[in-house]
C-alpha cells in the first residue's frame, strides 16, 4: 500500500479570468479510498477533469503520474484506457435507452457489423451484479430513480478494467438508503483492489468511508489528513476548508412572529398528463407568515410534484383540489400567474430546467423579475448589473465576472445564482427544493442566514430537502410524505430522525 | 453636455483597451470584416464596378428581400426552430396582392395592409401545432410550405406571371426617395440622402455618448476614450461613405428605408425590451424560461407571428420589385435566409444570434453573388463558393466559440 497509484505535481490551470488550480499536489495510494473537499469552486471537479483527460494535456500545466510513468491524456478516452473511470456531478445517461445499451454506448459488442443483444445484455447482468443492482438490464433509464441510475453509472465505469474510480459528488442526489448503498459498494470495490477518489460536501460520509481525505481551497491544496487518525473530526474538515470554525451549522432564529395563513392546500390532488397515474393523493397544508415549513420523504415520494402543482402546474398535470393564497382562491394557468401572485420556485434541478447555461449571470438573476428593471418597456441594462452584482456579494457567488456564462461555474455557485434570481423577485411564498445540494458547509451556512433574515421580514418558507438534519435544524414544522400523501405532520420540536424515517417509508 | 464636463467625467472612468475589447468579440467583429475585405476584394477584380454607386444601390435593392427574411429567421432559430415556408408564403403574398390590385381593382394602399396581416394570419395557423402540440417546425413548415406553393399555382394557373401597374407598389422594388432640393456645386448628388446621412452620424455619437456617461456615473468599465473617439470615426465614417456613395445614384431606395426599419425596430426589441430576453431565455432553455414565468407558447406564438409578417413584407418587395407575381416567386428564398443567419452567426443549438449579424451574413451571401455575377462566373461555380463560405462560415463561429 506503500508507493503511490496516481501522483499530479505542480498542476496549474487557467480558465480566462480564474485560475481554478495553482499548483496543486495531489497524491494517492494504490487501494485507498481517497477523499476530496472544499469549498464551491475551489476546483476539485476541475481537477477531476484534468485527471480525466476532459481537459487534455497540454491546457494545464504540470504533471500526472500513473504507478510511476507520466501520462499525457488528450481525451477521455485515453484515461479510460489507462484504467481511469469518472462518473460526473451530473447523471450522462441516455433516457430513451436501456440499461445495457447505455453500459456498452460507445464500446457495443458486434460482430463488426451488427450489434450483438445477448452478449450484451448477459454481460451487463454480471457487471450488475459487482453494483448490486437486481434488475433487467433491458430496462429503460427513464423509469429508474437516481439511486439506481447512479449505480449504472457505476456499472458503466467497471464494464473495463479499472484502476482508479472517480466520483464526483455521487451521494448530492441520494436520499440516505441509497447513498449508504453506494458508499458501501465503493467499500467492495477496494476490496476487490480498486482505488477510488470521492468527492463530496458531506463531511459525515468523507468521514465514514475515507482513508485519506484531502483539502482544497481557492485552487491550492491546504493539507492531506490521515481520515483514520483520532484528531480528525468535521470541525477539522471545515476549518481546512472555509479557514475558519463554525461552531453552529444550522443558526438560530428567535421571536420571529407567525402571521396569517399564506398558503392553505385543501385535498390537493394531481394526475400526471395522458392516462392520468394519481401523482399527489389528497393533500391538506397550510403555511403561515414567518413560518419555515419542511418537507420530508424519499426521493419520488412526490416533493418536487407537490412544489410544481403549486407553482403553476408546468407539467400540465390534471389537478383537483383548491389551494388559497392568503385566503383567496386561486387558478394559476402558468408559472406566470403564480409568480404574479407572489410565489418563487427554486428548483432542485438546476441545469435542467433552473438555469440558462449559455448566459451570463446577470441576465439568469433578472430573468424572473424583467420588469423591475425595465423603465418603460425598455431594460436598463446599467440598473441590471447593480443588481447582479449586489447579488453576486450577498450570497457569495464566486464569479470573475457577472458577465461569466453560468455553464462555467462551478456547481454550488449555480445553485446560488438560481437562488438569487428568485430573491430577486421578492416572493411573499418562497419555495426551495433541495437548496443546499451541491452546496459546501461555508455556503450552506451563508443560505441558512438568509432563509433567516427572509422569515424575519415575513416571508414564508417551505423547504424540500432530502437531508433529514437540514429539515430538523431549520423548519418550524414538518411534513413528511410518502408515495403521494402527507403520512405525517408535527412541529420541529416533537420530530426526529426515526420518526421521520418511520413515517417516509410508511405507504 | 459641455467638453469641460465630458473631461471631467473621463477622468473618473474606469477604462479598458483595444485587445480587451476585441478578444471578446471576436466572433462578432469576424463577419463584419470579412464582408469588407470581400467588397474590397471585388473591388478590385471588377476594376470599381462593384463598387460602383449603381451596383452598391442595386446590391441593397437585392438584398432587401432576403434581409428581412433573415430577420424573422433569426429568431425562429433562436428559439430552436425552423421556418422552411418562408419563400413559398412570401410568393404566395406577393400573388395575392398583384391579384387584389389587378384583378380586384383594390387600392395599393388597401392591399398592402391585408398582405402583411394575411401572412401574419397564415404563419400562426401553421405555428398552432408547433406551440400546443409539440409538432417539430421541421415538418409543421414544410408541409406548410408545400400548401402555399400549391396555393401560388393556383392563383397563377391560367395567367401564368401576372404584370403589376401600380405605380406606388412598383416603386417599394424599385423607387427612390424623393429629393429636396439641388446644389449645383455637388453636381446631381442626391441632397435628402446626404442630410439623412448627417444626421445618422449625428445621431449616433449623440446616444453613444450618452450610454457611456451613464456607464461612468455607474462606475462600470468602458472603453477608454481614445478608443471611443476611433470608434465614433470609423462608425462615421461607414456611415457618411455608404450615404455618399448612394447619393451618387438616385438616393436612398424605398427598399432600403424598409430594411432599415425593420432592422431597426428587430435589433430593438432582442436587444432593449423584456420580450427580447424572453425570446433568448426559451431558446436558452425553454423549461427554465417556463418556470421564470414565461410563456414558451407565447413566445412561439410570437415568433412565427413576426417571421409570416416579415414573409409577406418579403413577398411584396419581390413582387414590386419585378412588377409582377410569377409562378417561381419564393423559390429557395427559405434557404438564402437560414444561410444568411447562420454565417451570421445564429446557434442551431438555440439561445444565441443576433439581428444585426444575420443582416452582415445577408450582405455577406449578396456580395459574393453580386460580385461573382459581374466577374461573370458561371452559376455552377457560384453555387459552390456560396456553400463552402456558408461551412468555412460556421466552422469558424464554433471554434470561436469553443475557445471563449
Ligand atoms: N469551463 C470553465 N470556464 C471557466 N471557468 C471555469 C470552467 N470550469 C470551471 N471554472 C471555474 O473554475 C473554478 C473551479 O471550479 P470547479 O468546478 O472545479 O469547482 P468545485 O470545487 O468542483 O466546486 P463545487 O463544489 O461547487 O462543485 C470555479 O471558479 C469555476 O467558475
Ligand atoms: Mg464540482
Amino acid at each position: 500500500m506503500e508507493n503511490p497509484i496516481l501522483e499530479m505535481k505542480s498542476i496549474t490551470k487557467e480558465f480566462p479570468g480564474v485560475k481554478a488550480l495553482d499548483n496543486v499536489t495531489f497524491s494517492v495510494k494504490k487501494g485507498e479510498i481517497h477523499c476530496l473537499v472544499g469549498e464551491n469552486g475551489a476546483g476539485k471537479s476541475t481537477l477531476m477533469k484534468v485527471l480525466s483527460g476532459v481537459h487534455p494535456y497540454g491546457s494545464y500545466t504540470g504533471e500526472i503520474f500513473v504507478e510511476g510513468e507520466l501520462q499525457k491524456y488528450n481525451n477521455i478516452r485515453d484515461s479510460e484506457n489507462a484504467g481511469i473511470a469518472i462518473i460526473y456531478q451530473e447523471l450522462a445517461l441516455i433516457p430513451e435507452l436501456t440499461i445495457y445499451e447505455n453500459i456498452f454506448l460507445g464500446n457495443e459488442i458486434s460482430n463488426g457489423v451488427v450489434i450483438d443483444s445477448n452478449e450484451t445484455i448477459l454481460q451487463s447482468k454480471e457487471i450488475l451484479k459487482k453494483v448490486g443492482l437486481d434488475i433487467n438490464p433491458e430496462t429503460k433509464i427513464k423509469t429508474l430513480g437516481v439511486g439506481q441510475q447512479q449505480l449504472v453509472e457505476i456499472a458503466k465505469a467497471l464494464k473495463k478494467e479499472v484502476k482508479i474510480l472517480i466520483l464526483d459528488e455521487p451521494t448530492a442526489a441520494l436520499n440516505e438508503n441509497d447513498s449508504e448503498n453506494l458508499l458501501e459498494l465503493i467499500k467492495e470495490l477496494k476490496q476487490q483492489g480498486v482505488t477510488s477518489i470521492l468527492i463530496s460536501h458531506k463531511l459525515k460520509e468523507v468521514l465514514a468511508i475515507a482513508d485519506t481525505v484531502t483539502v482544497l481551497r481557492d485552487g491550492k491544496t491546504v493539507t492531506t489528513l490521515d481520515a483514520k487518525a483520532d484528531l480528525v473530526n468535521e470541525n477539522v474538515l471545515i476549518k481546512n476548508m472555509v479557514g475558519r470554525e463554525i461552531d453552529n451549522i444550522y443558526p438560530e432564529r428567535h421571536g420571529i412572529e407567525i402571521g396569517e395563513e399564506v398558503l392553505h392546500l385543501e385535498n390537493w390532488r394531481a394526475f400526471a398528463p395522458g392516462l392520468g397515474r394519481e401523482i399527489l393523493k389528497g393533500l391538506d397544508m397550510s403555511i403561515h407568515e414567518g413560518e419555515i415549513v419542511g418537507i420530508a420523504g424519499l426521493m419520488g415520494s412526490g416533493r418536487t410534484e407537490l412544489a410544481k402543482s403549486i407553482f403553476g402546474n408546468p407539467d400540465h398535470y390534471r389537478i383537483e383540489g383548491d389551494v388559497y393564497i392568503r385566503g383567496v382562491k386561486q387558478n394559476f394557468k402558468n408559472p406566470h400567474d403564480a409568480i404574479k401572485a407572489q410565489l418563487a420556485y427554486v428548483t432542485e434541478d438546476r441545469k435542467g430546467n433552473g438555469l440558462v447555461l449559455i448566459q451570463d449571470v446577470k441576465r439568469n438573476i433578472s430573468l424572473a423579475n424583467l420588469k423591475e428593471i425595465a423603465k418603460s418597456g425598455v431594460i436598463d441594462e446599467n440598473e441590471e448589473i447593480v443588481i447582479a452584482n449586489r447579488y453576486r456579494s450577498d450570497l457569495n457567488i464566486k464569479t470573475p465576472t457577472i458577465e461569466q456564462k453560468v455553464r462555467n461555474l462551478s456547481g454550488g455557485n449555480q445553485q446560488k445564482v438560481s437562488l438569487g434570481k428568485w430573491l430577486f423577485v421578492n416572493p411573499g411564498l418562497l419555495i426551495l427544493d433541495e437548496p443546499t445540494r451541491g452546496i459546501d458547509v461555508g455556503a450552506k451556512y451563508e443560505i441558512y442566514q438568509i432563509m433567516n433574515e427572509l422569515v424575519a421580514k415575513g416571508m414564508s418558507i417551505i423547504m424540500i430537502s432530502s437531508e433529514l438534519p437540514e429539515v430538523l435544524g431549520m423548519s418550524d414544522r414538518i411534513y413528511v410524505m410518502s408515495a403521494g400523501k402527507f403520512t405525517g405532520e408535527m412541529p420541529v420540536e416533537e420530530a426526529s430522525q426515526e420518526k421521520i424515517m418511520e413515517l417516509a417509508v410508511d405507504y | 453636455m459641455g467638453l469641460a464636463e465630458q473631461t471631467e467625467l473621463e477622468a473618473k472612468a474606469k477604462t479598458k483597451g483595444l485587445m480587451e475589447i476585441l478578444k471578446e468579440n471576436v466572433s462578432e467583429y469576424f463577419m463584419f470584416i470579412a464582408l469588407i475585405v470581400i467588397m474590397i476584394y471585388f473591388s478590385f477584380t471588377t476594376d470599381g464596378a462593384f463598387i460602383s454607386p449603381r451596383n452598391i444601390s442595386n446590391l441593397f435593392n437585392q438584398v432587401g428581400y432576403i434581409a428581412v427574411l433573415a430577420v424573422g429567421m433569426t429568431l425562429v432559430i433562436i428559439i430552436r426552430h425552423i421556418d422552411l415556408s418562408v419563400g413559398y408564403l412570401a410568393g404566395c403574398m406577393g400573388a395575392f396582392a398583384a391579384i387584389a390590385m389587378t384583378r380586384w381593382g383594390m387600392s395599393v394602399w388597401v392591399v398592402l395592409p391585408i398582405v402583411l396581416i394575411l401572412g401574419v394570419i397564415s404563419s400562426l395557423v401553421m405555428a398552432s401545432p408547433i406551440a400546443k402540440l409539440g409538432v417539430p417546425a421541421f415538418v409543421s413548415t414544410m408541409a406548410a410550405g408545400l400548401i402555399f406553393r400549391g396555393a401560388l399555382l393556383l392563383a397563377t394557373m391560367g395567367t401564368g406571371t401576372i404584370v403589376i401597374k401600380d405605380q406606388v407598389f412598383n416603386a417599394i422594388g424599385n423607387g427612390f426617395i424623393p429629393d429636396i432640393m439641388k446644389i449645383p456645386a455637388l453636381g446631381n448628388r442626391h441632397i435628402l440622402t446626404l442630410l439623412i446621412g448627417a444626421v445618422a452620424i449625428v445621431l449616433n455619437i449623440f446616444t453613444s455618448l450618452r450610454t457611456r456617461r451613464a456607464k461612468i456615473a455607474y462606475k462600470f468599465e468602458v472603453p477608454s476614450f481614445g478608443l471611443f473617439i476611433l470608434q465614433m470615426l470609423l462608425m462615421s465614417v461607414v456611415i457618411g461613405y455608404i450615404a455618399w456613395v448612394l447619393s451618387g445614384y438616385n438616393g436612398i431606395s424605398w427598399s432600403l428605408v424598409l430594411v432599415i426599419l425593420v432592422v431597426a425596430v428587430f435589433q430593438f426589441i432582442t436587444t432593449k425590451t423584456p420580450l427580447g430576453r424572453h425570446i433568448y431565455a426559451v431558446g436558452g432553455n425553454p423549461e427554465a424560461a417556463e418556470l421564470s414565468g414565461i410563456s414558451v407558447q407565447k413566445i412561439t406564438f410570437i415568433v412565427f407571428g413576426a417571421m409570416g409578417f416579415l414573409s409577406a413584407l418579403s413577398g411584396v418587395m419581390y413582387a414590386s420589385r419585378l412588377q409582377s407575381a410569377t409562378t417561381t416567386a419564393g423559390l429557395g428564398f427559405e434557404t438564402d435566409a437560414i444561410a444568411a443567419a447562420f454565417v451570421g452567426g445564429v446557434s442551431a443549438a438555440g439561445g444565441v444570434g443576433t439581428i444585426v449579424g444575420s443582416i452582415v451574413g445577408a450582405l455577406v451571401m449578396m456580395s459574393l453573388n453580386s460580385g461573382m455575377n459581374l466577374m461573370g462566373i458561371d452559376s455552377s461555380i457560384q453555387y459552390i463558393v456560396r456553400g463552402a463560405v456558408l461551412v468555412l462560415a460556421v466552422i469558424f463561429d464554433r471554434i470561436t466559440r469553443k475557445n471563449q
